[in-house]
């Protein structure tokens, strides 16, 4: 899974739904992988908006990365080595092995071989 | 696919009796959905390469950098049609999200969970747009077709379109001839190819009345095969706005939006 995926993915559980613990989810665990795309600045920026920063900074600390601003960088104080750090956390970073936990609910979700599964237990699932 | 190796009309008279027989919809998708798709997954995706060319079309006119959903992705041959946009493809099968992981391998306009398409692991009003393909048909009764439109609608941001397909009952030119009139909740054969056999080969096999030859195994599917005009109710029914809709290759699609 890559690191972006993790500002798009909540707890399954439909009685999570609008709770705090249920987004992002607490990422335990992980193990990490670089792998190499091409940098695209405008799609980074496109991305900025759509992103939920304070998602994005919790997760990237619980991976042990604490060196994103902890405010959302406005358009003009966005320069390329910000943007190409962005590029290698958000679309570089495989999240091959891990947990996700839901503090809501408590469930856990693996991530294993780089696949996520939100699958659940027949008594969770509608 | 050959007609020999085809399932006699005692077996699937067999299987839709056991099909009927399961307690409720979701031990029947289970059954005769998921583990299918599991077992058959490494033939199934090397079927599926040709983009529909409605499909194409709506991925090809969406906003550059829009960021979408898969519901359903299947091995993800929709997923990088348009490497412009950002795709999260998601599917219930974990056999062909592993053949989605291969194919995919590298690309940056998207990524690939494991997921169901009734309770996806979205925040509500996120996306752009949504695509599911031939997914929603598998769904064993109404109320579930009709929530799986709802939870992509969910997912869907205020304006944000989905294009949904379903296959027809109406198909009298295809070599099933399914049509009007006809049941609608059915079982469709999916005959494996064997290891290192080719079709033709089991097929003269049995032709020359080798005993010993294994029949291929059949995997059982099922569908419900939609009538004109009830994929658009079902929109309707979830809440959502149909846009537009027709018919392609013996399947009846709509764009539906969020209002
Ligand atoms: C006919 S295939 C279509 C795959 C792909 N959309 C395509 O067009 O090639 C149907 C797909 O629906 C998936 N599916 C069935 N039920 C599902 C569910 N509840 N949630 C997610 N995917 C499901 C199957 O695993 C399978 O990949
Ligand atoms: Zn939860």
């Amino acid at each position: 899974m890559k690191f972006i995926t993790s500002n798009f993915v909540r707890c399954a559980v439909k009685s999570c739904d609008g709770t705090e613990g249920s987004f992002p989810l607490n990422f335990q665990d992980c193990k990490l992988q670089l792998e190499e795309q091409e940098f695209n600045e405008e799609f980074i920026i496109s991305m900025l908006e759509r992103l939920d920063w304070s998602a994005l900074v919790k997760v990237a600390s619980q991976l042990g990365n604490n060196a994103i601003p902890p405010q959302k960088p406005s358009l003009d104080d966005i320069n390329e080595v910000l943007l190409k750090d962005l590029h290698s956390l958000l679309l570089e970073t495989q999240i091959i092995e891990g947990k996700m936990i839901c503090d809501n609910c408590q469930h856990v979700y693996y991530i294993k071989d780089g696949i996520a599964s939100f699958l659940l237990p027949p008594h969770l699932a509608k | 696919m050959s007609g020999s190796v085809q399932p006699t009309i005692e077996e699937i008279q067999q299987e839709t009796e056991k099909f009927h027989s399961r307690g409720n919809s979701k031990i029947k998708e289970s059954e005769f959905v998921h583990d299918v798709y599991n077992e058959i997954a490494q033939h199934f995706s090397q079927t599926r390469y040709k983009p529909w060319p409605i499909v194409k079309e709506f991925l090809e006119t969406r906003e550059d950098k829009s960021i979408g959903v898969d519901v359903g992705c299947g091995n993800g041959k929709y997923i990088s049609i348009n490497p412009k946009l950002f795709i999260i493809g998601s599917d219930y099968s974990t056999g062909l999200i592993d053949q989605a992981k291969s194919l995919h391998k590298g690309e940056k306009c998207n990524d690939i969970i494991v997921a169901d398409g009734l309770n996806l692991p979205h925040n509500n009003d996120k996306f752009e747009f949504a695509i599911s393909i031939a997914v929603i048909h598998h769904f064993a009764d109404e109320n579930r077709r009709i929530d799986a439109i709802k939870e992509i609608l969910r997912v869907l941001k205020k304006g944000g379109q989905a294009l949904i397909y379903c296959w027809a009952l109406e198909q009298e030119k295809s070599r099933r001839g399914y049509k009007e009139g006809m049941e609608q909740d059915i079982l469709v054969p999916w005959v494996l190819a064997q290891k290192g056999k080719k079709k033709k080969d089991i097929k003269e096999e049995e032709e020359k009345e080798v005993d010993n030859v294994e029949k291929p195994p059949v995997k059982m599917r099922f569908y419900h095969l939609y009538k004109n005009g009830e994929l658009i109710d079902n929109c309707i029914k979830a809440g959502g706005k149909v846009v537009k809709d027709g018919y392609e290759r013996d399947n009846w699609w709509v764009i539906v939006e969020k209002e």
